[in-house]
């Protein structure tokens, strides 16, 4: 039926593609903003160290943009090379944000972002900080369409399937640009790039005050950050992703996995802080409850339930069946028959074509499927509990963390003795990783936690793959993964060359590494 | 204004040509570029003042790539599924060539060692020839028809493993169509270096562009006589309404000899596309020459313009002709997305590719210039 194998390495490749893309991108959405911030101080005050501070930063974005560039070039074609059915069936309404990302917001994040390096002889102090902030606008606006076609893939709005073309269409754009979903996640995945920024400036400038080099430098830069940090780190807890979570089946069954709600409780639902999930006996052993919490986060409120897994489960045995059914229909519209009665019989049971689809995993036909083959589909249509529990825990405990060192950061920067809690200094240095491991966690449990679905209820990810082979897939797959950890190394190495450099980087002869060559010889005249 | 279904289908046509067009301009100038890199820069200096004419805007123009292929997923689902995972190894090729640029733009001068440079250098130099080839490759084989066939719930399927289906893409008709695309890109890259640079690389540009340009007269030249009488061309027998819902296997498809220069005989304007391409690229030699490299960009522009149109004409309706199965052909008429998407793609270019036009332009306005080995070396620690 299908190759499990070759389905497997598709998901692995494009996890690896995906992820090692989105170490790349939460810097640059944060840290534009930054550059803008530092440059409107710059343009406002005159103040050269200002000027400084934005070109040194920039040139850190630089080295990280240049390999986020890279890796998302493979992304754009990666629906077309690696996940061609998936292509064909939702092409009408996933390719439209995707495109529109490239004209409305790459294009102006691209274009300009190379003025931005190279323009600072050629453009007026205001055309400059202009630049600077289209590139930044350009480069949010990217994340805004790519996050409205990723929230469409977790609850598809503003489309219907048409069995005469065989693909999901677009009903309404406006409904597929404004999902609350896709909202949500923009939200919520900006405001992660700006904490990702902040830690990162932060951090480096931590480095910097530690070692006593560039005092004024470091302290501003800290400023600017720490500010900017504590307003995204807030955000991103408020506004946790969470919020979209009730709205729709796919989303319920995700928050239900997230939390190992095995079983629907009485509103409120308590939260479990910790246990062990168990998808055997769909119990949580060891299990420590706050009661309560788990309905207000969920639901933002004290009456509504949220749903079990095992009521879920229930519920999409039934689907299942219907689904079989939906799928008779659909062959026969297929081969032809263009009767009302045939159509409307579809039409009310479309909507469970998905699950009927889930069969294909084990049948040609789901036609033909047994009992035990349906009752194998419904125990395929939640994901594994376990990892995203823990994946879920770990990641809400490093934004708290954050959270934490943040607020000390801004509380002390504001009393003006960060420069003396060399241990939150030193906390920040060794923190400098801890945003991006939170990113990429939340992905995992945004893209697992929507499985088996490629897109929610609607496509299977297994039936989304191209005609290829597993030949194929782990040539490919090995060849990202070599090519990819090369660019990363260098990237790492000019990371922390320069980092470690600082604003001597930049050669103005008004930093620390020049300060020795300057008493030798006088700096050119700039 | 709601647009008939069946003229929105051909305004995509046009829409998809356009922005290959704009493509070949804007990023295959840039790859044109770091084709001759490593040959017409000897010097590091010299390198770097290569690089610089296309530093600060390799990035904005890499977007064409992107945006193209994002609008064939959007107007063309079931073409951008099954080209491109039919061309999976060509596809993997050409993204592992274009890694090697914006890592290399960026990174190259970061470092003072002379070994990094050069490596980097090559990198850049892979990452501009080997697409420009590819992608020729890839339109020759799409005129010879490509192996694949679409099952009852329209999934595309290939014979067997890709890895080894790399060979037959590399026919010789195709690799002609590659040297053509190489050829035309490299010349439409040197006449922008001859025009942004003095001295000792202008100079090799111009010689560049002299030799590219006949190498892109002749290889077309040998093109259309291949395709006139080696290739077969693919016609529509009959075929749903050009304004029906997308349905591939509704139509049937006979291949015979010469169908290709149909369009030609039913619409006698079509000839303007190959004229465009011979006349653009003679009059650029000739431009390039006489030391007008700011026309002679215009007109290997529109050389390439004529070029691809001419591929792309031959073709029409087809966009991915089938050779195993020609019924399962995609044409223009049967492989678009929904009338509602194309209407809301079609606006989305209408109002932003005019505004992507007017600031690409102003950003080139502001970094007007002759790049010089002087300013390389004022500059030294911002430039690239």
């Amino acid at each position: 039926m299908i190759d499990e194998l070759f389905v497997d390495l598709s998901r692995l490749q494009f996890a690896v593609t995906a992820l090692y893309h989105f170490l790349f991108v939460p810097l640059t959405l944060g840290i534009v903003w930054v550059l803008f911030i530092m440059e409107s101080v710059y343009v406002m005050t005159g103040k050269e160290i200002y000027k400084d501070m934005t070109r040194f930063w920039g040139k850190l974005f630089g080295i990280n943009f240049a390999i986020g560039v890279t890796t998302g070039l493979t992304m754009e074609f990666e629906f077309g090379t690696n996940w061609s059915y998936y292509s064909h069936y939702v092409g009408d309404v996933f390719g439209a944000p995707l495109a529109i990302e490239g004209l409305m917001a790459f294009f102006l994040e691209s274009t300009f972002v190379g003025l931005f390096f190279l323009g600072w002889d050629k453009l007026s102090k205001r055309q400059h900080l202009a630049v600077t902030f289209l590139a930044a606008l350009g480069s949010n606006l990217s994340a805004l369409w790519i996050l409205v076609a990723n929230g469409w893939m977790q609850l598809p709005l503003g489309s219907e399937f048409s069995p005469e073309t065989m693909r999901m269409e677009m009903t309404n754009f406006a409904d597929v640009v404004l999902s609350p979903v896709a909202q949500a996640k923009f939200i919520h995945t900006v405001a992660a790039g700006y904490v990702t920024a902040s830690m990162f400036v932060m951090g480096i400038s931590s480095y910097y005050m530690l070692k006593g080099r560039d005092l004024a430098f470091a302290k501003r830069s800290f400023s600017v950050a720490t500010g900017f940090g504590l307003a995204a780190v807030l955000a991103v807890i408020v506004l946790g992703d969470e919020s979209g979570y009730v709205l729709g089946h796919a989303q319920e069954t995700k928050l239900a996995a997230i939390e190992a709600e095995y079983h629907t409780e009485e509103a409120p639902a308590a939260f479990t802080v910790i246990g062990l999930p168990n998808d055997e006996t769909m119990e949580v052993d060891y299990a420590l409850k706050v009661p309560y919490v788990m309905g207000l986060i969920a639901t933002r409120s004290v009456d509504k339930e949220v749903k079990g897994l095992t009521d879920i489960l229930k519920e999409n045995e039934t689907r299942i069946r219907n689904g079989i059914t939906a799928y008779e229909y659909l062959l026969k519209i297929r081969q032809g028959d263009k009767s009302e009665e045939t159509r409307e019989a579809f039409d009310s049971l479309k909507e469970d074509l998905g699950f009927g689809l889930l069969l294909k995993r084990y049948v040609e036909n789901p036609v033909d499927a047994s009992e035990e083959q349906i009752k194998m589909a419904a125990k395929d249509s939640i994901p594994p509990v376990a990892p995203l529990f823990w994946s879920f825990r770990i990641m809400v405990a490093l934004g708290f963390y954050m959270l934490l060192v943040t607020v000390l950061a801004f509380y002390y920067n504001a009393k003006r003795v960060i420069a003396e809690k060399k241990w939150l200094l030193r906390a920040l240095v060794l923190g400098i990783p801890v945003p991006w491991l939170a990113c990429e966690l939340g992905w995992f449990i945004a893209e697992y936690g929507r499985q088996p679905w490629a897109i929610g209820e609607v496509l299977p990810t297994f039936l989304g793959t191209s005609s290829l082979t597993s030949g194929d897939l782990i040539f490919s797959l090995i060849g990202f993964v070599l090519f990819y950890t090369f660019l990363l190394i260098v990237e790492m190495f000019l990371m922390f060359k320069f980092a470690r450099l600082g604003p001597s980087a930049l050669h103005t002869g008004r930093y620390h590494f020049e300060q020795d060559a300057k008493a030798v010889k006088p700096a050119p005249a700039e | 204004m709601i647009l008939d279904y069946e003229v929105l289908k051909f305004i995509w046509w046009a829409l998809v040509g356009i922005l290959l067009i704009g493509f070949a301009i804007a990023d295959g100038m840039d790859m044109g570029i770091g084709s001759l890199l490593p040959f017409v820069g000897k010097t590091d200096e010299e390198r770097r003042v290569i690089i610089n004419v296309v530093g600060p805007h390799w990035d904005g123009n890499q977007v064409w790539f992107i945006t193209a292929g994002g609008a064939i997923f959007a107007a063309w689902p079931a073409v951008y599924a099954a080209a491109f995972s039919g061309f999976y190894m060509a596809m993997l090729l050409v993204l592992f060539a274009l890694f090697f640029r914006p890592v290399g733009f960026d990174y190259r001068s970061k470092l003072g060692d002379a070994r990094w440079r050069k490596a980097w250098d090559w990198g850049l130099f892979i990452g501009g020839a080997v697409p420009s080839l590819i992608f020729g490759v890839a339109f020759g084989n799409l005129l010879q028809g490509v192996p694949f066939h679409l099952d009852e719930f329209l999934r595309a399927h290939y014979e067997g493993s890709l890895l080894t289906a790399l060979l037959p893409l590399l026919n010789p008709f195709a690799l002609l169509a590659g040297v053509l695309s190489f050829a035309m890109l490299t010349m439409h890259g040197a006449v922008w270096l001859q025009l942004r640079t003095d001295d000792v690389i202008a100079a090799r540009a111009r010689k560049a562009v002299a030799l590219m340009g006949v190498i892109t007269i002749a290889c077309f030249a040998l093109a259309g006589v291949w395709l006139t009488y080696g290739i077969d061309g693919y016609r529509i027998i009959t075929q749903p309404p050009l304004d029906a819902l997308p349905d591939p296997l509704g139509k049937e498809v006979e291949v015979v000899a010469g169908a290709w220069l149909d369009i030609y005989t039913t619409c006698p304007l079509a000839i303007i596309a190959p004229v465009l391409g011979f006349a653009g690229a003679l009059l650029t030699i000739l431009l390039s020459y006489i030391g007008r490299p700011g026309f002679g960009f215009v007109t290997s522009a529109l050389s390439m313009a004529g070029i691809i149109s001419t591929a792309g004409l031959s073709m029409f309706p087809f966009v991915l002709p089938s050779s195993t199965h020609p019924d399962s052909s995609l044409t223009l008429w049967d492989a678009p997305s929904s009338h509602l998407t194309l209407t809301v793609m079609f606006w989305a270019v209408v109002i932003f590719l005019p505004i992507v036009l007017a600031y690409t332009i102003w950003c080139y306005a502001r970094m007007w210039g002759k790049v010089t080995v002087q300013e390389i070396q004022e500059r030294s620690h911002s430039a690239y």
